[in-house]
């Protein structure tokens, strides 16, 4: 294939990984700058989000699209009560103490996993995507419904961007994110701010999952890679910083597309992460991240 | 270890006349002659107890489901039958989690804790090799059903065998003429960028070079892939066929996105169903297979000339005429695979019998008897078909089916030749030391 | 975290570890056969998880890339074995310097982070290093690794070669180096240049302005940290004759931290007791249930709940103040 085809495929499939993983990184990135917790976990709720959809559309006959939005409904719900339940019976009585609350995740990975692979089974199972069209292009064809899974997300991003900056809710999240102390002080509960900004993120990491499952179907291990990558994007981004957060995905899924035109596959991985590990290595606040810590 | 031995047999002495004298008056039974042979038969019941290294966490879990599905199907029909020189079979299962270091500690576990006989069931190659040292320094017998090439390259021990289940080495060479002949020379590889994608690379071009062929490309692509379409600019425009193996849950995106990428045009496909163990052929998204073909080690779809012990075989662990489980139409069977166990339960059970195994003193013996093996016929022991197993390479060779995808069924088209996937043994476990 | 005021260590945390190291050696005599088995594995496993605890538990580094120097040492015994021929312990000696490189260059870089960033990198590191024992699968073999074989893995002493897949022979190897380790560790946090680690991670700043060189010893922490884990890989490759690259993909960095918190970070015996009690959880909850990870999830919430600062840690807060 000549180059600027093969150019426009790689950025292509480099911007809908940087749709799916900007949202589940979003969810981090909340969990992560308001509660200061690292969350293990996040990608069982990731892998959670694509087996409800999953049993959610095989539930429902008719047309696809239906199946589809209604998981895309329901799968986040379902997600953002069990990570609320999670945070209040598990994180809370830790008090947040970083380092309990990464053995607490740890141990509800173990169980999320457990618990998938009992009830939903080894298997990888796809949920069909609400539109079937393949768009021709003259050197290759594409799949219209991964474009529009760009366009979702980017909605998404949209919706979280203005409930933290223009609702009232957003502003309690970002008061008990600059200051906890203060924010008590004030008659915030932040108890349950960080219930809800736990369940919150789960509950993007679902949305994500919902979109991606019609591409990549719903496993019990799937939740592992998405979740290294999004911490990468976080950090890489700037904590706290939701521009930093999708212009990092964004470089790592370009990055990742176009190096692989030059070398071989696993070669062309292992320089893609040297790559974005040398931009922390050299920024270590991230790309818009203010000073470290 | 000499002690522990004895200490074993006394403890089975123990249990046995336990259970003699509840029939027997006890006074009767230790005095009269006829209590005493009666007491030799009744030693000798005790069962035999084979630990299974099962997946039933981790990558594995697919196939291991099914595996134990098997194993308990083979051990009933045997235990039918009388069980092995008439002692009941015994399974006893670990979960390796489908880690190589848990693999090792299994097996340690088989051998110092449950006292088991031998270790069997092993399917993914980094298990095995991971676990074939501790099988080796623990002197126990290790029957693995894994179809890597690691039992045939002689890098493992002599208590390591593979005799239920043609390795991929071989499975390679039988379609190599195949492809050559009815899709085309000149073939692009995409297969997973480690050991096991690495074999079937370095088998298949010397296969397919011999056949007049060429590979004209290869995609390796890393372990670690979700998505595929921004590899696939790198087949070449003038390929004819695509052989592709990819393992693990990604492959249904793999497909889809060939299809996406390619629409109704594009070269032909030439898969190996590994890449589709457990996963329903009418998957949507998968459309784009119809009329693509698969190499199958045993079919998955009931073949309407099958004989009749391969529908009894099927009844038995639990299959419908579609592969999937008689309970659950969705639950898709690993028939490719799965085989293997049934067959390797029958072979241990004719090697024990051959060499009148009574306890872990005759292991070694065992392990000769399996090795003495040549030509086993088709039938109700070895469902799959006939074999010929290599007592040096301690490796088994069988015929293996090509199938076409036909209305989001598999149907077979062509059964290649033992001697299509044989090849000179490269290593010979006979002229080692047990 | 207390710093503690006596220079010396304490008759009575000597006397333990002592004790440790003496009870450990009766087991192996007193173990029935499969749990003396899983002892050695365990012990050469805790070296790993001592040499992570250096690291993150003294000086605060939250690494998720501790892999990548076990399987460092790994590599570095058993590719020469496998395919140059090397004796043990010429082998053993390559796999603790590759470890001990990789982490002064490794160091070098991610130590220019901090915190979570630093988290990052390491694992972004691990991640390459995990991707280039794939990419030399010709040479590694991969995913699906290499046996050492039995006849190799002797131990060449004056007396005559030592057969390391021996159980006893093996414990006993095992022992050796948790026992150097242990001493070494013990030995480091209570000098100087261990109290420096430890007032690094409770504040670089003061630490900075103080006139410490911060770099240079969280550095040599880092470089210290990865020739301990490269030992525990190399021996572990030499010990039980198995090589892949399982050991150094991102489930073995996690694993240490898992062990280190559970046991007690900032705790000389903490690494063991995590380290064990993880397998049995594993190893108990298995043989009852196929569900086993859902009672390690469970187990490891209701441990953390009850004793927030790992096993060890939490005793030492509660009731034993002297514990190092």
């Amino acid at each position: 294939m000549a180059f600027g085809p093969y150019f426009l495929l790689a950025s292509l499939e480099g911007l809908v990984t940087a749709a799916v993983l900007s949202l589940m990184a979003l969810g981090l990135s909340l969990v992560f700058g308001v509660m200061r917790v690292v969350n293990v976990a996040h990608g069982e709720f990731y892998m959670l989000g694509a087996v409800v959809a999953w049993w959610v559309a095989s539930l429902l006959g008719g047309h696809p699209a239906i199946g589809f939005l209604l998981a895309l409904v329901i799968s986040p719900l379902v997600v953002a009560a069990i990570a609320f339940v999670a945070e209040r019976l598990v994180l809370s009585r830790l008090h947040y103490e970083p380092e309990a609350t990464i053995v607490a995740t740890i141990g509800l990975l173990y169980i999320i996993q457990q618990l998938a692979l009992t009830f939903y089974g080894p298997e990888a199972r796809p949920v069909q995507a609400p539109f079937n069209y393949r768009i021709s292009l003259p050197w290759f064809g594409y799949s219209a419904y991964k474009l529009s899974v760009i366009g979702f997300s980017v909605l998404m991003m949209l919706a979280t961007w203005l409930l933290l900056t223009r609702t009232k809710i957003g502003l309690i999240m970002r008061a008990t994110q600059f200051d906890r102390e203060t924010a008590q002080a004030f008659g915030i509960p932040v108890g349950r701010v960080y219930a809800g900004v736990f369940a919150l993120g789960a509950a993007l990491a679902a949305v994500a999952a919902v979109l991606i499952v019609p591409i990549q179907q719903a496993h019990y291990l799937m939740g592992l890679d998405p979740l290294l990558l999004s911490f990468i994007v976080v950090i890489i981004g700037g904590l706290g910083s939701l521009r930093g957060t999708v212009v990092a995905a964004v470089l790592i899924g370009l990055s990742d597309g176009i190096i692989s035109m030059f070398f071989s596959p696993t070669l062309a991985k292992m320089l893609a992460t040297l790559l974005v590990a040398l931009v922390l290595v050299f920024r270590p606040q991230g790309l818009f991240g203010t000073a470290a810590r | 270890m000499s002690e522990d031995r004895i200490l074993k047999l006394d403890r089975r002495n123990g249990l046995s006349r336990r259970t003699t004298l509840k029939g027997l008056g006890a006074a009767a039974g230790l005095i009269a002659a006829p209590g005493f042979v009666r007491y030799g038969q009744a030693q000798s019941s005790a069962p035999i107890k084979i630990g299974f290294q099962c997946h039933r966490t981790g990558i594995g879990a697919a196939y291991g489901r099914w595996y134990e599905r098997v194993t308990a199907a083979a051990a009933k029909r045997i235990n039918d039958a009388g069980g092995i020189n008439g002692r009941p079979l015994e399974i006893v299962i670990e979960d390796d989690g489908t880690d190589p270091k848990r693999g090792a500690e299994v097996v340690e576990k088989f051998a110092n804790q449950h006292k088991v006989d031998l270790v069997y069931g092993t399917l993914f190659s980094h298990v095995v090799v991971g676990s074939a040292p501790a099988a080796g320094e623990l002197k126990i017998p290790y029957y693995v059903v894994s179809e890597g090439y690691h039992v045939a390259s002689g890098k493992l021990n002599r208590y390591c065998v593979q005799p239920g289940i043609t390795d991929v080495k071989a499975q390679v060479r039988s379609v190599a003429p195949w492809i050559a002949g009815n899709l085309g020379k000149k073939v692009t590889l995409v297969y997973p960028d480690y050991a096991f994608g690495h074999d079937h690379r370095d088998f298949f071009e010397p296969a397919i070079k011999a056949q007049g062929g060429e590979v004209v490309a290869k995609v390796p692509i890393p372990p670690t892939e979700t998505s595929f379409t921004r590899y696939f600019p790198q087949i070449p425009s003038d390929t004819d066929v695509i052989y592709h193996v990819m393992v693990g849950p990604a492959v249904l995106t793999f497909v889809k996105e060939l299809g996406e990428f390619f629409g109704s045009g594009g070269p032909q496909l030439f898969g190996f169903i590994d890449s589709l163990e457990a996963v329903d052929i009418k998957s949507p998204g998968l459309e784009f297979l119809e009329g693509s073909h698969f190499w199958e080690g045993m079919p998955r779809y009931a073949q309407p000339d099958q004989p009749d012990y391969v529908t009894a075989y099927r009844e038995a662990v639990g299959i419908d005429e579609n592969g999937a489980s008689t309970g659950d139409a969705k639950d898709i069977s690993t028939a490719a695979h799965m085989f293997g166990c049934w067959e390797t339960l029958n072979i241990i059970k004719a090697s024990m019998e051959a060499c009148g195994y009574r306890g872990p003193e005759d292991r070694a013996a065992m392990i000769e008897a399996t090795e003495a093996m040549t030509e086993m016929e088709a039938g109700p022991d070895h469902p799959q078909g006939k074999k010929l197993f290599n007592g040096k390479t301690h490796q088994v060779f069988g015929e293996q089916s090509i199938s076409q995808v036909s209305d989001g069924k598999l149907k077979v088209v062509h059964r290649t030749s033992i001697e299509d996937g044989s090849y000179e043994p490269e290593a010979d476990y006979t002229t080692m030391s047990f | 975290m207390k710093i503690q005021t006596n220079l010396a260590p304490s008759a009575k945390s000597l006397a333990l570890h002592a004790g440790v190291v003496l009870l450990l050696l009766a087991l192996n005599f007193l173990l029935p056969e499969y749990h003396r088995g899983i002892f050695a594995r365990v012990l050469v496993l805790s070296v790993f998880a001592m040499g992570y605890n250096l690291a993150f538990g003294y000086t605060g580094l939250l690494s998720l890339g501790h892999a990548m120097f076990f399987a460092a040492g790994l590599y570095g015994a058993g590719l020469p074995i496998y395919h140059l021929g090397w004796n043990v312990w010429p082998a053993f000696g390559a796999g603790i310097l590759a470890g001990g490189a990789l982490a002064l260059v490794v160091g070098f870089l991610a130590l220019r982070t901090t915190g979570v960033a630093f988290m990052i990198v390491t694992l972004m590191f691990a991640q390459v290093f995990y991707l280039t024992t794939l990419y030399f699968t010709t040479y590694t073999r991969g995913e699906e690794g290499l046996v050492l074989p039995q006849a190799v893995r002797r131990l060449s002493l004056p007396d005559g070669p030592l057969d390391l897949s021996d159980p006893s022979t093996r414990y006993l190897v095992a022992l050796s180096l948790f026992t150097v380790v242990l001493a070494a560790i013990l030995f480091l946090v209570r000098a100087p240049y261990g109290r420096s680690l430890v007032a690094i991670r409770e504040n670089e700043e003061r630490m900075r302005m103080l006139g410490y060189d911060v770099f240079a010893n969280k550095l040599a922490a880092v470089v210290l940290s990865g020739t301990f884990c490269a030992a525990a890989g190399a021996a572990y490759g030499v010990l039980f004759g198995y090589v892949g690259s399982g050991f150094a993909s991102i489930q073995y960095s996690i694993l240490p931290l898992l062990w280190v918190l559970v046991g007690g970070a900032a705790t000389t015996l903490g690494p063991l007791i995590g380290t064990l009690f993880m397998f049995y959880v594993i190893d108990t909850a298995s043989s009852y249930t196929t569900a086993h990870l859902l009672v390690v999830g469970l187990v490891l919430i209701g441990v953390i709940l009850f004793f927030p600062k790992g096993i060890a840690g939490t005793v030492r807060e509660r009731w034993l103040r002297w514990l190092p």
